[in-house]
């Protein structure tokens, strides 16, 4: 069973999220990231993702190890999809499984910033009248020493 | 021989995904972003912002490369 993945097909939400439990956890929270058809105004037709493939699934293991070095009973599973996509499609599935369920919460969201951060994965927006490779979201692209932090960050 | 890898823009503006370069003595990653900004002028302005992977590992801004390396140049990320 692979815990992180990237993948050209439909992402089975429900075995993403069936990775994960465990009985020693109480609490699974299933982040879902869909295609958003309007971004500041401007409306999206499609996305394309692409990867660089290999490495972001060792970078999504990554960050499932940041989460448990900070919370060691926490399980965590990532599908990624790239290809073409269409509004509504869901891109990405992050499901935290943790005892309680405020840390489902916490790392939850914390997986879904690190993705924006340290995973190559890069989407094109396609609109009516273009198209464009996205970058910088976060506004991150400068890093001191050229690369992004690797121990990870607090929330 | 190093191996370039371009995703995004910077495939796209070069219309390559993957470069063979010939491996020098002593080269680095600095040697490639010069040769790559010369060769392929295009990807000159995407360079200084691209963070750089040696065999899928993030790297420093400067590092030593060994014959066989993969290095691949990644424009700021979109995932999500």
């Amino acid at each position: 069973m692979k815990l992180f993945e990237v993948i050209e097909e439909v992402i089975p939400v429900e075995q993403v999220m069936n990775k994960v439990i465990h009985p020693n956890c109480g609490a699974v929270n299933l982040f879902v990231g869909t295609v958003r058809e309007l971004t500041k105004g401007k409306r999206t037709l499609y996305l394309e993702y692409a990867a660089y493939k290999e490495m972001a699934e060792s970078q999504l293991a990554r960050i499932g190890q940041e989460i448990q070095e900070k919370c060691p009973d926490a399980r965590v599973a990532i599908t990624h999809r790239i290809g073409r996509l269409e509004i509504s499609d869901i891109a990405v599935v992050i499901a935290v499984a943790t005892p309680h369920r405020a840390d489902s919460y916490e790392y939850s969201r914390y997986a879904i910033e690190r993705i924006k951060e340290i995973v190559p994965i890069w989407k094109k927006e396609h609109w009516e009248d273009g198209e464009a490779w996205i970058g910088d979201q976060k506004e991150t692209r400068v890093y001191p020493t050229g690369k992004p932090e690797m121990g990870g960050h607090e929330l | 021989m190093i191996t370039i890898k371009l995703f995004a823009a910077m495939a796209e503006e070069a219309d390559e995904e993957t470069i063979k370069l010939p491996w020098t003595e002593g080269m680095s990653t600095a040697d490639v972003k010069r040769w790559l900004g010369e060769r392929y002028p295009m990807l000159a302005p995407h360079i200084p912002s691209a963070m750089v992977a040696i065999n899928q590992e993030f790297a420093n801004i400067e590092e030593m490369l060994r014959d066989g390396d993969e290095v691949a140049f990644l424009p700021p990320v979109s995932g999500g």
